[in-house]
């Protein structure tokens, strides 16, 4: 079966930031990325955005990515399903 | 502890260096094809591990530096796909193994000998350098300098543009544009989840692990026993 959209995101989260399964899968909406997270730096978001693409089957435009996206688990899962969805 | 021996291989007038584990004589030999940029660096660890273990069961294993990379004295500003391909083309003349591994960037160029093939991660020369682009979209503007994607790949055209501390002509990133992993061999595909794995060449540090080495060389152990040259 397919990965939802929220499950590929926790994966990319567990293979790009090295993070344990059990500390993504601990993670809800509300969870803090971005500044809160140390493995996140600016230099992950560009891995981060390319495993997006590759796994999600989206383009994301580098115009569209700032901090708000990263902000929490929630903000970066409803970017991607914007994309998917198209 | 098994230790290494260290070959080369003549390519371009240099001598490039080539990392060896086990008997030269051995029935098999198998020559690694490594992943290219930071990403050979975040698994090199890793893959002499495999090879370490290799060796423990009388596998010869080889892992070159291409033209650019590790030890290699090559200018990697004159290199393109094609370069790394032909290189690797000569080390397979001067170093005869009997089984190709490739992983990410190294599944590039893979197609360069009609023997078996096992690919680890294939991955697109356009997502490798997209991702490096980014990186330095994100350097660039934490110093303040204002540059977009089709900005720094113009920049190119005038020198060279400097990728993750590699400088890379225009040429190369034409080429790794348009790169992708052949089909014009046979080969076989594993999945990480067949080693155990995890992909230690997204990481921002170079790490290793030994579940995924010890899995990753019973498996070549197996492959390479089941198809023979």
């Amino acid at each position: 079966m397919p990965l939802t959209t929220q499950e590929t995101i926790r994966a990319i989260l567990t293979d790009v930031l090295g993070l344990s399964v059990d500390q993504v899968a601990a993670m809800d909406d509300h969870t803090e990325l971005f500044g809160a997270l140390p493995e996140l730096d600016s230099m992950a978001v560009a891995g981060l955005l390319t495993e997006m693409e590759d796994r999600l089957g989206i383009i994301i435009d580098d115009d569209d990515v700032d901090g708000d996206m990263f902000a929490t688990l929630g903000s970066l899962v409803a970017f991607a399903h914007t994309k998917v969805s198209g | 502890m098994t230790l290494p021996t260290y070959l080369t291989y003549d390519f371009g007038g240099q001598s490039e260096f080539c990392l060896c584990f086990g008997e030269r004589h051995a029935a098999r030999t198998i020559i690694i094809i490594p992943p290219v940029f930071d990403e050979m660096n975040r698994t090199r660890r890793m893959l002499v591990e495999v090879m370490r273990a290799l060796a423990g069961r009388g596998v010869c294993s080889l892992l070159p530096d291409l033209p650019g990379f590790n030890e290699s004295l090559a200018d990697i500003s004159k290199q393109t796909v094609s370069t790394w391909r032909r290189a690797l083309e000569e080390a397979l003349v001067q170093l005869n193994p009997t089984h190709i591994v490739s992983l990410r960037g190294g599944t590039l160029i893979d197609d360069v000998a009609d023997m078996p093939i096992l690919r680890l991660a294939p991955v697109k020369g356009a997502s490798l350098l997209k991702t490096m682009l980014r990186s330095r979209l994100v350097a660039d503007k934490e110093a303040g300098i204002n540059s977009t994607i089709d900005s720094l790949m113009a920049s190119a055209k005038f020198g060279f543009l400097e990728l993750s501390g590699y400088n890379l002509s225009n040429e190369m990133l034409l080429s790794l544009q348009d790169a992708a992993p052949s089909t014009s061999y046979q080969f076989q595909e594993i999945a990480l989840a067949d080693i155990d794995g995890t992909p230690l060449w997204l990481r921002a540090e170079p790490q290793d692990d030994a579940r995924m080495s010890a899995a990753f060389a019973d498996k070549l152990d197996v492959w390479s026993s089941t198809c023979a040259k």
